[in-house]
């Protein structure tokens, strides 16, 4: 029996005016799955985030989410994207940030709940802080904090380790380990490749805009450049 | 209608985070009517005359910061688009920002009344008919304001870009609201306030409606 496929891409493109960002992107992932998404820089993960998230639309080509057509069904409720930018507001606090969010949601919005989504992301004691107040990484924990609260079924993480200290890359690891558990379909961009081979089950490889790659992650191939040196790993 | 409150919950507290900035707004709007008054001179006639026109002026000219400061917020993390794609409704999301932006300007036309009487010698006892030319005009200036400065937030030039498209626009509230205005300060002997006050009223019912309309086509890809 053929697993139920959660995003299904056909003959994406996409294009930044001459550039083309994204050439005939065509892949399925499976639902459950924990796809790596990786290339070079400008290879246009990004971009392929963004189209699968509804944050922009493809200038060619069909998106499919859970089975649905994003530009005509309601579907991103059930899409979270962790992008390059945080989504936060910086005068506000990292708790009200999150308030906001479960308001628009219909969820609980009370401080004991927002303060235990806070805890998971290594925030609590910051939780009264304005955002503007915090370094890149403390971002970007509060960003993936507002990502785990929209519980999303399908979650786009753009580098979800930039910015991260060591016992942040565990984090990550450990979001992403959960979100298994829960049975959500997760692509990850990253230039990590060892760690996204170790927790991924499939890898997608850009180059220029074109699939270069999609299958195993066992199988995937070393990109141009990637001796090691760098793609340092953290902890 | 949630969402809609929501939306105005969260612009309200960014607009109290953002206290120094309506101050330095509003201290912008009371300079201004400063140098017009240095303008006309010291005739207090023609201050007086000319008071409606610069009261509303500077408002015009303190509204385009404040609308384009509503948009900083949102677009320095791109937290709107984080908003649309939960997804919150675009047409919560505009009234929110809107009646937020009106808020503030009616605070500010009240606020600079005061300056007003004490710079142009131009009071009124009719306190209530002038808040009411003041909440509609500023409801003319914030609808539209508010989806300009949306479709101009992410342009390089916006801090030109907004009055450019504005000004223009705002002309009709403009004339209606100083007309208004100059009547409740000079006298209203042939009891002309009432037209223009509906002239204002229709073109806010107008504005709010297509700001409505237009903001998911603005903010949306």
């Amino acid at each position: 029996m053929r697993a139920m496929i959660a995003i299904a891409a056909a003959g994406l493109y996409r294009r930044y005016g001459r550039r083309w960002a994204l050439v005939d992107v065509s892949f399925e992932v499976p639902a459950g799955a924990l796809v790596m998404v990786t290339g070079r820089n400008g290879s246009g993960k990004t971009t392929l985030l963004r189209v699968l998230a509804t944050a922009i639309r493809a200038d060619r080509g069909m998106v499919t989410i859970l089975g649905k057509d994003p530009q005509r069904e309601p579907v991103r409720e059930k899409i979270a994207l962790l992008g390059h930018r945080t989504y936060l507001y910086e005068p506000l606090t990292a708790l009200e940030n999150l308030a906001i969010v479960a308001r628009f949601l219909g969820r609980d919005s009370r401080r004991k709940a927002l303060l235990e989504r806070l805890e998971e992301v290594g925030l609590a004691d910051r939780a009264d802080d304005p955002v503007q107040t915090f370094s890149a990484g403390m971002r970007q924990r509060l960003a993936l904090a507002r990502v785990l609260q929209q519980e999303a079924e399908v979650v786009l993480l753009d580098e979800p380790y930039g910015h991260l200290d060591p016992p942040g890359f565990l984090l990550v690891d450990r979001v992403l380990q959960r979100l298994r558990r829960q049975g959500a379909t997760v692509l990850i961009a990253t230039h990590l490749l060892r760690r996204g081979r170790a927790l991924c089950d499939r890898g997608l490889v850009l180059e220029a805009g074109r699939l270069s790659f999609a299958g195993a992650t066992s199988e995937m191939p070393e990109p141009p450049g990637a001796d090691g040196a760098g793609f340092a790993e953290g902890a | 209608m949630s969402g809609l409150l929501v939306a105005l919950r969260k612009d309200l507290l960014l607009q109290w985070r953002g206290k120094a900035q309506i101050v330095a707004i509003f201290a912008f709007g009371a300079t201004a009517l400063l140098l017009f008054s240095f303008a006309i001179g010291p005739d207090s006639l023609a201050l007086r005359q000319h008071a409606a026109g610069f009261l509303w002026l500077g408002l015009l000219l303190a509204s385009t910061l404040s609308l384009a400061e509503s948009f900083e917020r949102e677009v320095e993390e791109q937290a709107l688009e984080g908003l649309l794609l939960l997804p919150a409704s675009a047409r919560a999301l505009y009234y929110g920002k809107a009646l937020a932006n009106w808020a503030q300007l009616a605070l500010l036309g009240a606020a600079l009344v005061p300056v007003m009487v004490v710079l142009y010698d131009a009071g009124t006892l009719r306190l209530l008919s002038l808040l009411g030319v003041i909440l509609l005009g500023t409801a003319g200036l914030s609808a539209p304001g508010t989806l300009y400065a949306a479709m101009t937030a992410q342009a390089r030039a916006r801090q030109t870009l907004l009055p450019l498209l504005l000004f223009p626009l705002v002309v009709p509230v403009l004339l209606a609201a100083v007309k208004a205005t100059s009547l409740l300060i000079l006298g209203d002997p042939m009891g002309q306030l009432a037209p223009w006050a509906t002239l204002l009223a229709a073109f806010d019912v107008i504005h709010w409606a297509l700001g409505g309309l237009f903001f998911g086509r603005v903010v949306e890809d």
